[in-house]
């Protein structure tokens, strides 16, 4: 698989079909593992930190076979493809700005990716379209076990997998649920539910983890506690949560769609003119208004508007992806005419 | 990822900063970033709240000099880092960390997985620490004879590990 593919490719985890899509975008599992008898990565040194990302890659391409995963190295990736990855969700934003040699595993589905030398020495992702916290863990789980028939983890019976981090030790297993919750924010009661999570150590992020101010009215909700609770206990957790929030979306969109239909339908309307007429546009202002445009695709507003052209465009016009795209590095006002142009084009060719 | 200023703390501000047309990323700590005219914004994560957890637990004097013998890493500069330096930490800070881990996951107990090679006791991977450290040793006072010694000890000790 080659990076420029990968990363110019629409996402599968942004596929439209998944389970309650409508209202959750993507579900991933995380796991952070160490390998025994080595420090943490603060402090390896280099020719260690080499050594290990050597081991691990030559582990993951055991485990799962080189045909299945692709290994790349990070330490001579250039800035853009860097930035893509993270924009992907494929990689973390500590990874992409760590230092000596470190890399990533992808599969083929860009369903998995293992992590060599971020914060911990391992990490896995699972992340997978729609509301899927069983099976994303399943899949997680089972190649976790894989990669520990080649290599052994540093683990405690007290303590569990230790991680460099005591925020992560015990199961080291963060689950997150993406979920599209315009409305609550409309109605201005997205603030009710952050509390409430916050009472279950549950956390909620942004699209890019950039705290609460989200993008696009896209949060991220996951585990907060990783110890004490088996991974199944703190799954069923989240997945508890989550309808309650999504049925509160769904109470805020036929609220707005009966009592100020007329409001509601100028907000997607001119989401929709302004996408298909803009001629320069930033990053911010086209996710707030694919936002609306997703909502007004979903409440049947919007006929013959492509949710797998909405879902691709959140992704392909991040600044790194639209720059991708033209194959230039572009200054930020260059990056906003490059948008407008790609989502008319976009939106004219479905 | 420490902050590209101090160097001591972690980095929880990400700037893209463009100067004609040059791009540039920097990574900083909230106080670098204070005084380098940077507003931040009230931003939620982990790191944060850690700290947050960090500060409000008073750390007496004894524990603040708590140094680990495998990677001389001190309870300070973990609190300061937000990082341990190896597994061997946790048992060195155990005392001063069951508050943090209470505070954090409301739990001190593991209670999920166990990784199928339980061949992961704790005495046999922190000998593979002590060993490791000692080759670094060696290779650095170029005592080469010795550091092959120590390769071949730390390999085989890996491959039992493996098949045990």
């Amino acid at each position: 698989m080659k990076l420029d593919k990968l990363i110019t490719s629409p996402s599968p985890w942004l596929q439209p079909g998944g389970p309650q899509s409508d209202l959750v975008l993507s579900t991933r599992v995380r796991l952070a593992r160490n390998v025994a008898g080595r420090p943490f990565l603060a402090r390896l040194r280099p020719e260690e930190q080499q050594d290990l990302e050597a081991s691990l890659k030559n582990a993951v391409l055991k485990a799962l076979g080189p045909k299945h995963i692709t290994w790349f190295e990070l330490a001579d990736m250039a800035e853009i493809d860097k930035r893509c990855l993270v924009e992907q969700h494929l990689i973390s934003r500590e990874l992409a700005a760590g230092e000596g040699p470190r890399g990533v595993g992808i599969d083929a589905a860009q369903q998995v990716a293992i992590m060599a030398n971020e914060e911990d020495h391992l990490r896995l992702q699972v992340i997978l379209p729609g509301l899927q916290l069983e099976e994303a863990w399943r899949k997680a789980d089972e190649i976790d076990d894989q990669l520990e028939a080649h290599m052994t983890y540093t683990f405690s019976p007290k303590l569990g997998y230790l991680t460099a981090c005591p925020t992560n030790v015990g199961t080291a297993m963060r689950a997150s649920v993406m979920l599209h919750l315009p409305c609550l924010v409309l109605t201005r009661q997205i603030e009710k539910v952050f509390r409430a999570v916050a009472r279950m150590r549950l956390t909620v992020r942004g699209l890019y983890g950039e705290g609460t101010q989200a993008t696009g009215d896209i949060y991220q909700i996951s585990n907060q506690a990783s110890l004490g609770r088996s991974e199944s206990d703190i799954l069923q957790t989240l997945g508890a949560v989550i309808p309650q929030i999504t049925t509160y979306e769904k109470q805020a969109r036929e609220l707005l769609a009966t009592e100020s239909q007329t409001t509601l339908d100028d907000r997607i309307f001119r989401a929709w003119g302004l996408l298909t007429h803009a001629r320069t546009i930033s990053s911010e202002e086209t996710l707030t208004l694919l936002s609306a445009v997703r909502l007004g695709i979903h409440l049947g507003r919007l006929k013959n508007v492509d949710m797998a052209a909405v879902n691709e465009l959140f992704l392909l016009t991040r600044p790194g992806h639209i720059q991708k795209i033209r194959g230039a590095e572009l200054t930020e006002s260059e990056r906003d005419v490059a948008r407008a142009d790609y989502i008319r084009k976009r939106f004219a060719a479905q | 990822m420490l902050c590209q200023r101090c160097k001591k703390q972690a980095a929880t501000v990400h700037l893209t900063e463009i100067l004609q047309n040059e791009k540039r990323e920097r990574h900083l700590c909230e106080e670098c970033a204070r005084e380098e005219g940077v507003a931040v914004k009230a931003q939620i994560n982990l790191q944060d709240i850690l700290s947050g957890m960090l500060e409000a637990h008073q750390v007496t004097e004894k524990d603040a000099t708590l140094t680990c013998p495998d990677c001389k890493i001190t309870y300070a500069e973990f609190r300061q880092q937000g990082r341990l330096g190896c597994p061997h930490d946790y048992e060195v800070f155990a005392e001063p960390l069951k508050t943090v881990l209470e505070k954090v996951h409301g739990a001190t107990e593991h209670a999920g997985k166990v990784p199928r090679r339980a061949g992961a006791d704790v005495k046999a991977q922190r000998q593979l620490l002590q060993l490791r450290r000692e080759l670094q040793q060696a290779i650095e006072g170029e005592r080469y004879e010795e550091a092959a010694r120590l390769r071949d000890l730390i390999q085989s000790k890996e491959t039992a590990g493996e098949t045990g």
